[in-house]
């Protein structure tokens, strides 16, 4: 059986991960590949890199970055952050990148969602969404959750398949930081009404979070990034609650 | 020393990265005389199977590929290559086992593509999977399937429908998972091509 995913989401700038991690094991805790390989070796699914301050004059140590992981590490793994156009995306999956994720370059720009699934193929264009709850409506929010649109994010989500997503990775702003567990009520809604796989991703603090999150919205994958990173979630013990749960995990 | 099929289908980055991993040689395969220089061959390949396969009738070396004596692993899209048949572009294949590349939509109720890890059962002990335990999980990533057939189908998986993780007929072997991204499993599926 398809196995429910697990995937530690790194924040990257300048090459050098950023948010704080606590591994014991590490020689450097800003290693983006070093961190990777570990993450690995737990038994992550997947990972999830994000250049957070991805510009034209850095795209060099993001392909320098991406081609270091695809060397070292041997689950698959997608990078975002900054890519706006084909020429982008083409270069980072040459450089061994399985999928790329835009964000408000495709909300600015929906035809880019097309334009990528025609020159790659549609599993390699993950949509990143983030969401808030506005006056009872969840709508779409740019730059890191800092700029609202009048867009509704289902009516988003359902646009971005038709035109060619593969994979969709939705954050909860209102739940992302909270440690309170994921939105699984909003994110039961959209696992219903999309076809392709969708990732869960804001909320999570603590083992029962991921339960809840497979068990009540049926989503294909949970990410997460600080429970992770400082060890308040160990991969191999989140996998045996999971298998203890009857959730299919590898 | 593997010869890699260099038709322009999808990056190899991962794969020649895998192999470094576990130490075994590689070289390109651009022209039809190069496939003498190795003693066996993968075809990697994403993306699109007909349009795989008209850029493998391009670089002219599509007829040489079935008559090859050695080896020859086909991964992913590159397996279906091996195929007779793909729905996806309704292409005419390599046509080297006779089964057909089917379309999971419509055909299954479960999300397309069919992405992540999942499980295999190894039919008859396939020398490709020496080493490696029953209901092992590869990583998946596809919208097209082979389907099953029990004279050429060396491990099966069930998303919806039973299909064909791995294929083999006399020396061809084809798999649909991605073994340079499915972990130590992976790498040792590599491992036991590269001793076959």
């Amino acid at each position: 059986m398809l196995a429910k995913r697990i995937i530690p989401c790194l924040d990257v700038k300048d090459g050098r991960t950023v948010k704080g991690v606590n591994f014991v094991d590490l020689r450097d805790a800003g290693d983006p590949v070093e961190l990777a390989w570990q993450y690995s070796q737990q038994g992550a699914d997947e990972l999830v890199f994000l250049d957070i301050t991805a510009t034209h004059e850095n795209r060099k140590t993001t392909i320098d970055l991406v081609k270091a992981v695809a060397r070292q590490v041997n689950i698959p793994f997608t990078i975002g952050g900054g890519i706006n156009e084909v020429k982008d995306a083409d270069i980072l999956l040459n450089a061994g990148a399985d999928k790329i994720s835009i964000n408000s370059a495709a909300v600015r720009n929906p035809k880019l969602i097309d334009d990528f699934a025609r020159a790659f193929g549609r599993q390699f264009v993950v949509i990143a969404a983030d969401t808030r709850l506005v006056d009872g409506k969840q709508l779409i929010h740019l730059r890191g959750g800092r700029e609202r649109t009048e867009i509704e994010t289902l009516n988003w989500l359902q646009e971005a398949e038709e035109r060619g997503a593969g994979e969709i990775l939705l954050t909860s702003m209102d739940h992302d930081g909270t440690k309170d567990g994921f939105d699984t009520t909003f994110l039961a809604k959209v696992n219903a009404m999309v076809h392709i796989p969708l990732i869960a991703s804001g909320g999570a603090g603590s083992q029962q979070h991921f339960v809840d999150v497979f068990e009540k919205a049926g989503v294909d994958a949970a990410l997460a990034a600080s429970v992770f990173h400082y060890g308040e979630i160990l991969i191999p013990d989140l996998k045996q609650t999971l298998r203890t749960a009857g959730v299919v995990v590898r | 020393m593997i010869g890699i099929v260099n038709y322009g289908a999808g990056n190899i980055f991962s794969l020649t990265a895998a192999l470094d991993r576990v130490g075994i040689g590689y070289g390109m395969v651009n022209e039809a005389s190069d496939l003498d220089l190795y003693d066996r061959i993968i075809i990697p390949g994403v993306g699109h199977a007909g349009a795989a396969m008209e850029k493998l009738v391009q670089s002219g070396l599509s007829s040489y590929i079935a008559s090859l004596e050695k080896p020859v692993l086909g991964i992913c899209v590159g397996m279906q290559l091996l195929t007779s048949f793909s729905e996806e572009g309704n292409a005419d294949l390599l046509k080297i086992v006779p089964l057909k590349t089917l379309h999971f939509g419509g055909r299954v109720t479960e999300k397309v593509p069919h992405m992540g890890w999942n499980s295999i059962q190894i039919q008859n002990g396939s020398t490709l999977f020496q080493g490696i335990e029953d209901n092992a999980y590869f990583y998946f990533v596809h919208s097209y399937f082979i389907e099953y057939e029990a004279d050429f189908t060396s491990a099966v998986c069930r998303y919806g429908v039973d299909f064909s993780a791995a294929i083999q007929k006399n020396n061809f072997y084809g798999v649909q998972f991605h073994p340079e991204k499915s972990g130590k499993d992976g790498e040792q599926l590599l491992l036991n091509f590269s001793r076959i």
